[in-house]
């Protein structure tokens, strides 16, 4: 049989060389990513921002017009309506209410009032008070932080310093391109999209450990080897490997994305750019940028056995 | 690596057998398996309530009511006291959360204090065996006197404000019929309710909301109530609001006496029934309540009474006669459904603190199957495509690593039925993840045979430092992942807490079977093929 093979045997495509290439376009993307977050801002969700979420199954395909008219004639503030994945299914979403949290609960009873003629299955009802959505909030802020610490100490702990940056690096490129493109597509950014960001962060170093490690080999292997070029192996020794697991994690997530539900396909969304950008990083950037801080050469012998030890910096 | 010793194979297996053992509950009935023993598989993964459907509700008790409320009775027990010792004094209120009064004559300061101090010890003793203060009484040299709760007086009310309330919260819901709800507390003053299938959350909440705190008072009838409503309150009455409309169509407000006659904790029950055809509730006091309500209904026909539910009057109907059996009715512009729910609260008691509902998260039946459902072919469609992938890419080691894929997802059904954890939506969005990356490390594996053999080594010792060699990228990759599906743990709330134990659970279960499972697949055929090349 022959077998598929996505990346050919013995490459030796010169990553290295092009790094100013990928440098500016990772420049490029984090500064679009800062631009569109501080223009257009996230379209946070109520898990954030606090407020009601209903979503609705109508009675044959939804007037949306309609509704938003009725709903507009309640005076509860700005009253968001839309399709959501088919016609007779809609998403309502309402603003925080003024007056405390039995107020939030009087809005609900009268947005399903006004409802209750053309709906016949209430499919979610979430709301969440301004205290619970200052308190998400900072849990959301502590875990993407926290993540990113505890990474940096475990690379720090198993390599040296200057791996641990380098994947610090990687993965914040990662993280901030992430929440532009939430930013630029106006996707809803709720707690889904800070376990997406988390699961993105593990993935990405998990991405950029594996290169690492076969640096690390390589260096402890070939002494005298100049950095470019033992990086560039190193790269390319792992492409194979690189691809064919995004292949599987991406056709997994397309499967997802597809099939997995209106509720989860922004969670998907996210997951799948995650791994293509998770990807990249750890090739074009987290390498890369190795050169610049260059970490110290074992003093290990020349001998091939001594990579194979899971001895630590 | 391919020295695989004889009870590692068998330990293996086991776990694998195991392992399918524990998963094959969850493609049966349920019904199969409800009379098997507990330590028999049988247990089928739980499903969060966003895939069943129900209502997940955060509430919080108002502390600060049910402090207030225990100073207002500490300023009600030290004015008996006071003129009980016929101690002269001036200016007794609540403010600031103190009780604070001036005696007049500074002579009588100790024995007040110390009767005061006596009358608020708690309880409980402290280490040092000494009786505990639930008051700190301070004087001032002109004799005022300054009542203050412990710290640890205002924790052990709110403590016991929450502990109630979940007992009537429970007593409240079991009423409703809700079948297997969690109640439990959360922090100091939180409690977290979750209904699975709930059927009208709407009501759930109304009947849940309420603090149903329920009084009997006299209506002042001397006074006028538009004077009231300008402002002019007269002392010993209030202004409460009421469920009717006037004929002005503004809600008709009652002016009421303070005094309670009857307060609701003497009901001992209460049931919905009819009165000219229209729903009412009747009830029964305890025998102190009866009393009470007998001897304040004989002393004041022809006057109006209120019921007062909340700090809002239900009605205030005429008193006809005196009422002596310690039973009555309770008229009102109730609906059926009405008249049930407050018969309901009324027998389940007051809660010691009004709650209000901090969070919400409620899913219909319907989307809950519809997201099992989306969920399943999303992870056979996905599964199919990386197992395809897997046989095109590597051939006879691919098929290897999909067997092992197959035991790592009945892996993770078996752990996750057998602790009992929840699966979520974003957990099965987990699982589907955990297909695509636990491939990985066969990936690792394989590429790395790969490079050995085109290094020149033999099929066995390519397959021997194929594996030591990818072993520590392997776990130093995974343990990143796993670092934030903890922390995403530690942080994350419900259906989130859930995409974290799923994904933790597979990748634990994904190196065991990449590096375990398909390398003893490997060996296996090694020795029983010895083939001259490798087929990768």
């Amino acid at each position: 049989m022959k077998l598929l093979r996505l990346v050919p045997v013995n490459t030796n495509i010169q990553f290295i060389n092009k790094r100013l290439m990928a440098f500016a376009f990772s420049a490029f993307l984090i500064a679009a990513s800062i631009g569109l977050f501080l223009s257009q801002g996230l379209n946070l969700g109520i898990d954030f921002l606090g407020g009601i979420l209903i979503e609705a199954k109508t009675d044959g395909p939804a007037d949306i017009s309609k509704l938003r008219r009725e709903m507009n004639g309640l005076d509860l503030g700005e009253i968001k309506l839309q399709e959501f994945g088919a016609p007779d299914d809609i998403l309502i979403r309402i603003q925080k209410q003024e007056g405390g949290e039995k107020a939030q609960q009087a809005a609900i009873r009268k947005v399903k009032a006004a409802l209750d003629s053309s709906v016949v299955e209430y499919r979610r009802t979430e709301f969440v008070g301004p205290t619970v959505g200052a308190e998400l909030r900072e849990a959301a802020t502590w875990a993407v932080f926290s993540a990113i610490g505890a990474i940096l100490l475990y690379i720090w702990f198993r390599f040296e310093w200057q791996f641990g940056l380098g994947a610090v690096i990687a993965l914040l490129h990662d993280v901030i391109t992430t929440i532009g493109l939430f930013a630029l597509l106006q996707l809803e950014f709720n707690l889904a999209t800070v376990a997406a960001i988390l699961t993105i962060a593990g993935y990405s170093i998990n991405d950029t450990v594996v290169v690492y490690d076969r640096v690390r080999e390589n260096m402890r292997r070939y002494k005298k080897m100049p950095y470019e070029e033992l990086f560039n192996n190193a790269i390319n020794q792992t492409l194979s490997r690189t691809v064919v697991t995004s292949v599987t994690t991406l056709l997994a997530l397309i499967a997802l994305y597809i099939f997995g539900g209106e509720v989860i396909r922004g969670f998907s969304i996210a997951l799948i750019w995650g791994v293509l950008i998770g990807t990249y990083s750890s090739i074009a950037l987290a390498v890369p940028f190795l050169l610049y801080i260059r970490p110290a050469r074992g003093g290990e012998d020349e001998a091939d056995e001594a990579a194979s030890g899971a001895s630590a910096s | 690596m391919i020295q695989i010793a004889n009870w590692n194979k068998i330990l293996i297996a086991v776990i694998c057998a195991l392992g399918l053992l524990y998963a094959i509950p969850n493609f049966f009935d349920e019904e199969l398996f409800a009379d098997m023993p507990d330590w028999l598989p049988g247990k089928q993964v739980n499903l969060g309530l966003d895939l069943q459907g129900g209502s997940h509700l955060l509430l919080e008790v108002d502390i600060a009511t049910a402090v207030r409320e225990r100073l207002e009775s500490i300023e009600d027990s030290t004015r008996r006291m006071l003129r009980a010792s016929k101690a002269r004094y001036q200016g007794l209120g609540t403010a600031n959360n103190a009780v604070t009064f001036r005696l007049r004559d500074s002579a009588q300061i100790e024995t007040v204090r110390t009767e005061l101090e006596v009358e608020y010890q708690s309880a409980g003793f402290s280490a040092l065996g000494t009786p505990l203060q639930e008051v700190v009484v301070t004087v001032a040299e002109d004799g005022a006197f300054k009542l203050q709760l412990t710290e640890q007086a205002i924790q052990e009310i709110g403590q016991r404000a929450v502990e109630q309330s979940i007992e009537i919260i429970r007593i409240r819901i079991d009423e409703l019929g809700t079948r297997e709800p969690t109640i439990q507390q959360q922090g100091k003053a939180r409690i977290l309710v979750q209904l699975p299938g709930v059927k009208d959350p709407e009501r759930v909440k109304i009947v849940l909301g309420q603090t149903a705190k329920m009084n009997f008072h006299l209506v002042n009838q001397s006074d006028s109530v538009s004077q009231a409503i300008e402002g002019n309150v007269p002392p010993g009455s209030m202004l409460l609001p009421s469920g009717e409309t006037g004929s002005d169509g503004r809600p008709l407000r009652y002016l009421v006496h303070k005094r309670v006659i009857v307060s609701g904790e003497h009901l001992v029950d209460a049931q919905p029934s009819f009165q000219d055809n229209r729903p009412v509730v009747s009830f029964r006091f305890d025998t102190i309540g009866g009393k009470k309500f007998g001897s304040a209904t004989s002393k004041n026909v022809g006057r109006l009474l209120a019921i007062v539910l909340d700090e809002k009057v239900i009605s205030a109907p005429r008193i006809q006669s005196a009422i002596l059996g310690g039973s009555g009715i309770i008229t009102g512009k109730f609906s059926v459904q009405e008249s049930n729910d407050l018969a309901l609260l009324l027998r389940a008691g007051a809660l010691p603190a009004p709650i209000v509902i901090l969070e919400e998260r409620t899913v219909g039946p319907g989307l809950g199957r519809d997201s099992v459902e989306a969920g399943k072919v999303a992870s056979l469609i996905g599964l199919a495509l990386v197992l395809i992938f897997m046989i095109a890419s590597y051939g006879l080691f691919g098929i290897m690593a999909n067997i092992a894929l197959f035991f790592n997802i009945a892996l993770i059904l078996a752990l996750l039925s057998a602790l009992q954890a929840t699966l979520t939506l974003p957990g099965i969005a987990g699982i589907v993840l955990t297909i695509g990356m636990a491939v990985d490390a066969n990936v690792l594996i394989f590429e790395r045979i790969r490079e050995e053999v085109r290094n020149g080594r033999t099929p066995i010792s390519a397959v021997d430092s194929g594996y030591r060699r990818a072993l520590t990228t392997i776990i130093d990759a995974n343990v990143t992942t796993l670092i934030a599906a903890v922390l995403l743990f530690a942080f994350g709330t419900g259906p989130i807490k859930g995409f974290s134990v799923t994904l933790s659970v597979g990748l634990i279960t994904s190196m065991f079977t990449a590096i375990m499972v398909t390398r003893l697949f490997v060996v296996l055929w090694l020795r029983r093929a010895r083939p001259q090349v490798l087929p990768v």
